[in-house]
């Protein structure tokens, strides 16, 4: 009777441990080799045969399609600098300048993928779209109150994820985090 | 006491070996990715132009709006591909998936160099059966390897501005992947 729950106690803690721990590491986002600059994070190795088997649960998991290694870099920024969560009832502004890339868009998602809605179907902006400083940095501003300039509209969503996708780029795998890749800073200026 | 905290060792260092099988057979397993939801719209060896992702509805989370895309689910097992895409005006790229969604090649409009990416995909077998003197005038020809029989080849077009958009779906449009009989036979 004892070795019966014994064993069962410990299957239990098995499957507790070993479930939890995949539940933890699929919804977190947890692959190696993560590119972190400022509120940024990348993960290069995510888009090449090297991915690892962290990443490829969490690519099964969620049913997108990486962006290849050869295509671009995806950036995603779920956080200002500070650390706060992104808040669409706030005044977001993204500023700064990107690393090299022939082209490089800005979308908002919701948590689970999908785009924000708003009353003007403005998702995103492509580096060609963006009015700029003479200087070639730009100011973009993330509200759900109409703003002139660079305006991206959140439509009051509470949480929400920025990605910066930097196509045909030199930013991979051997990056490292420093000088030679700026990423445009995130300051929450506002909040109702 | 001892007896418990050894069986919650155990147990601890089993759910270790649950997590790694977890992790490992998960993409085996999965009924929602990125190949099984393009099988429900997209037949196999055609090119397919996918939906622009609204915030009501997507294919796959994480669509860059900005591009126009389309999707050929390739099956090698009978023959080779022959990947046709005609680039825009701005930025053309073609990636390749294996059928468990992990990126393998990608091309841009750039590195191809011309009006037109043209590239013939085959299982790494194939390859090795194309005759020799094929393969001296295929100096000049672009040759993948996939990893596996089935997989994804995504296409994708940009549109810097809104208004372009009609323009980057026209022309990838006229992309095409179609089946390439090996002439090894007929020699």
């Amino acid at each position: 009777m004892r070795l019966l729950f014994g064993t069962i106690f410990a299957l239990a803690v098995a499957a507790v441990v070993g479930l939890g721990a995949t539940y933890l590491a699929l919804t977190r986002g947890a692959a190696f080799g993560a590119l972190t600059i400022g509120s940024w994070t990348a993960w290069p190795k995510t888009g090449t045969v090297d991915a690892d088997p962290y990443a490829r649960a969490t690519i099964a998991r969620t049913g997108q399609l990486p962006i290849a290694l050869g295509d671009g870099v995806s950036f995603t920024a779920q956080s200002d600098d500070d650390g706060k969560l992104l808040d669409g009832r706030c005044d977001v502004v993204l500023s700064g300048v990107t690393p090299a890339a022939r082209f490089w868009t800005v979308t908002l998602y919701n948590i689970g993928g999908d785009l924000v809605a708003n009353s003007i179907n403005r998702f995103g902006f492509s580096s060609q779209e963006i009015v700029r400083h003479a200087d070639g940095s730009f100011e973009m501003v993330i509200s759900p109150r109409a703003s002139p300039g660079n305006w991206l509209p959140t439509g009051g969503i509470e949480r929400y994820a920025m990605v910066l996708r930097l196509y045909d780029t030199a930013v991979g795998v051997s990056t490292k985090a420093g000088r030679e890749v700026p990423m445009p800073s995130v300051m929450t200026r506002s909040c109702p | 006491m001892i007896r418990w905290l050894l069986l919650l060792f155990g147990g601890a260092l089993l759910g270790g070996v649950v997590h790694l099988a977890t992790i490992i057979g998960l993409p085996r397993t999965a009924t929602q990715d990125a190949y099984a939801r393009l099988s429900k719209i997209a037949p196999v060896n055609t090119v397919t132009a996918l939906p622009a992702p609204t915030p009501e509805s997507a294919i796959m989370p994480f669509m860059d709006p900005a591009f126009a895309s389309a999707v050929c689910r390739y099956d090698l097992s009978q023959a080779p591909i022959k990947l046709t895409v005609p680039v825009s005006l701005a930025y053309t790229s073609v990636s390749f998936y294996t059928r468990y969604d992990v990126a393998y090649y990608a091309i841009n409009d750039r590195a191809a160099g011309r009006r037109v990416i043209e590239l013939d995909l085959m299982t790494p077998e194939q390859h090795n059966q194309m005759p020799e003197d094929e393969e001296i005038t295929a100096a000049d020809r672009l040759i993948v390897e996939s990893p596996t029989v089935t997989g994804l080849i995504a296409i994708r077009a940009l549109a810097p501005e809104p208004g372009l958009m009609p323009m980057a779906q026209n022309s990838i449009a006229n992309a095409k992947c179609l089946p390439q009989p090996t002439n090894a036979g007929a020699r």
